[in-house]
């Protein structure tokens, strides 16, 4: 697989960010290499290993339905770049389409 | 405009997504507080405003709510499940993705059975119910420059239940909402309220030729926050494909949003490139395990669905269908009418009390059935003092109960003797009475004597006047036919 300029459009789009001249070569540069050594593992015959999804074989880690207040509102709001006494405050934003 | 005939020939393909807010005390994947009305961003946690480094712990209740519905909607509960990301970026999803069940939803191939208006019985298909977590509110409308977030909702727990596309008309979807909202409530996992937003739904729509195997475009509706909207939004999008497809119009494939003021629906002009959300499994959550013996010990805990008591009453109970739906429509209804239903076995008297002055008495005040002040045994002895022919109907209605309401704990045979209502069925007392009363009117006796029978209603009314109201109506009658003839 090659990753060219759309798919570094498209990834960056979804990341919000965004590369031009000598950044997007840059990364297109360096998510080859990556793409390139994945490739790699991909030599290995993988035919009758089931997918190792979670590190650990626990299961039912669960939490009783116990309400604690961990951090105040103040808390909250603290490291937010912009904010009110109540709410963050975030550049407009309107399209929602997302389910 | 297309006409109805032309309407006829095609239907409409629907299914619907369902968003239930479970009322857990706890967000899903954290401990800070689930609930509704407090100030903005005070139900908050590191874990629900997606600090770094901060890990989620799965809420134990969610997952036996969600097998409660699934069990209700006769689901197969999966053994092994686990959780996936679904990533996107947007102000209110603070840690950039929703943890969500995407391969592994915990309940699946359920259905449920609507009961239609006209008496037919709508199989729909339940395809899937998986646990996932609300986003936060951004409100874009208060200030001009700056959407304001409040991430008080982010992490609530959210039960999806998806259906198959086997709804065919705004009504089939409507009956489909108010019977997953009766079965939250009865459950008591969700308030089930769509003008607050617990209970959310979006609808899948399409439409074909009749007969016809394969699908029309389809298009998503959001936002509709009453089951009524839904119900319109769904009959808009039908008649609004019709009409393309009649005009040789192509229908995009987009998702639009309802117009509840002017009742219709409108494109919200998505971006070419559909959203892409890179699924993979959550790492910070383990899998899931759920055993049989689980299932079972939360089968046991389950009330007695609407369907099963609607079932008794019409069978067993030989109440209408009518007043078996009245009677489940709220589970504390049906509650106090199981509870009344121990002190007497007038079932239909019983009904009719509930669904009559019980109701009517709520209605009046806006109050609820646990709000009513009269206890089931209280209304079962009013409901003998009838059956043993003590009191009327009527008085009891009417001059009974309303004191009874004010003195809910006094005994309402006691009220009545002490009102005088106890009625009279002695037939040598109200032989005298209505010996007295045609000896008042012998014009009147005459005329019924020469054939005017309707004229024992004018007797009838003298007798219950003369007695105080206190005459059995049932011997009164009787005896004044006879009497009259006899005279």
């Amino acid at each position: 697989m090659e990753i060219k300029d759309e798919l570094i459009d498209h990834i960056a789009h979804l990341a919000r960010l965004s590369f031009k001249g000598e950044d997007k070569a840059g990364i297109k540069n360096d998510m080859n290499n990556i793409i390139d050594f994945m490739g790699k593992l991909n030599e290995i015959n993988t035919d009758n290993v089931e997918p190792l999804v979670f590190m650990s074989d626990q299961i039912n880690v669960l939490r009783e339905d116990v309400p604690k207040q961990t951090i105040t509102h103040e808390e909250a709001l603290k490291n937010a770049p912009k904010k009110d006494s109540d709410y963050f405050r975030i550049p407009k934003v309107l399209d929602k389409t997302i389910d | 405009m297309v006409s109805e005939e032309v309407k006829a020939t095609y239907e409409a393909v629907i299914g619907l997504e369902v968003h239930a807010q479970m009322l857990t005390k706890t967000k899903a994947y954290s401990s800070d507080a689930n609930e509704y009305g407090a100030r903005p961003n005070t139900n908050i946690s590191a874990i629900t405003l997606g600090h770094p480094g901060t890990l989620p712990k799965m809420n134990k209740k969610t997952i036996e709510y969600a097998i409660k519905l699934g069990l209700a909607l006769n689901c197969e509960i999966a053994e092994n499940q686990h959780f996936d990301r679904k990533n996107y970026y947007y102000p209110d999803l603070p840690k950039g993705y929703q943890i969500t069940q995407d391969k592994t939803p915990i309940c699946a191939n359920g259905f449920i059975d609507l009961k239609m208006e006209d008496g037919t019985v709508k199989h729909v298909g339940i395809t899937r119910i998986h646990m996932e977590e609300d986003t936060g509110k951004s409100i874009h409308d208060v200030d001009v420059y700056d959407s304001l977030v409040d991430l008080n909702r982010a992490g609530t727990p959210l039960l999806e239940i998806v259906t198959e596309p086997d709804m065919r008309s705004g009504d089939e979807a409507y009956v489909y909402l108010t019977e997953i909202r009766q079965l939250v409530r009865y459950l008591e996992i969700c308030d089930g309220n769509m003008e607050e937003g617990n209970l959310r739904c979006d609808a899948n729509v399409s439409v074909r030729k009749k007969g016809s195997k394969e699908f029309g475009r389809r298009v998503e509706v959001k936002n509709m926050n009453s089951m009524r909207n839904v119900q319109r939004a769904i009959n808009f999008e039908i008649d609004r494909h019709i009409e393309a497809i009649e005009n040789g119009e192509e229908i995009a494939q987009e998702t639009r949003s309802f117009d509840a003021v002017n009742l219709r629906t409108i494109s919200m002009r998505t971006k070419e490139d559909a959203n892409d959300y890179r699924f993979f499994p959550e790492p910070d959550l383990q899998p899931l395990h759920v055993s049989q013996d689980q299932i079972d010990a939360i089968r046991a805990e389950m009330p007695v669905l609407p369907k099963a008591l609607f079932e008794k009453y019409t069978k067993e109970l030989k109440l209408s269908e009518y007043d078996a739906n009245n009677i489940i429509s709220t589970k504390p209804f049906a509650e106090y009418f199981e509870e009344l239903i121990k002190y007497t076995k007038n079932y239909k008297s019983a009904s009719n009390w509930m669904n009559g002055e019980v109701r009517s008495y709520l209605n009046q005040r806006g109050a609820t059935i646990e709000e009513f002040p009269i206890q089931p045994g209280k209304l079962a002895e009013l409901i003998e003092l009838i059956d043993n022919g003590l009191v009327s109907n009527s008085v009891a209605g009417q001059k009974l109960f309303p004191v009874l309401l004010e003195q809910p704990n006094e005994s309402p045979k006691k009220i009545a003797e002490e009102l005088n209502l106890i009625q009279d069925s002695d037939e040598d007392s109200i032989s005298a009475v209505i010996k007295e009363v045609i000896k008042q009117h012998p014009a009147e006796a005459e005329r019924y004597k020469n054939g005017e029978k309707q004229l024992v209603g004018f007797f009838m009314g003298q007798v219950m006047k003369a007695s105080g109201g206190k005459a059995d109506p049932k011997s009164a009658n009787k005896l004044m036919r006879q009497l009259l003839e006899e005279n």
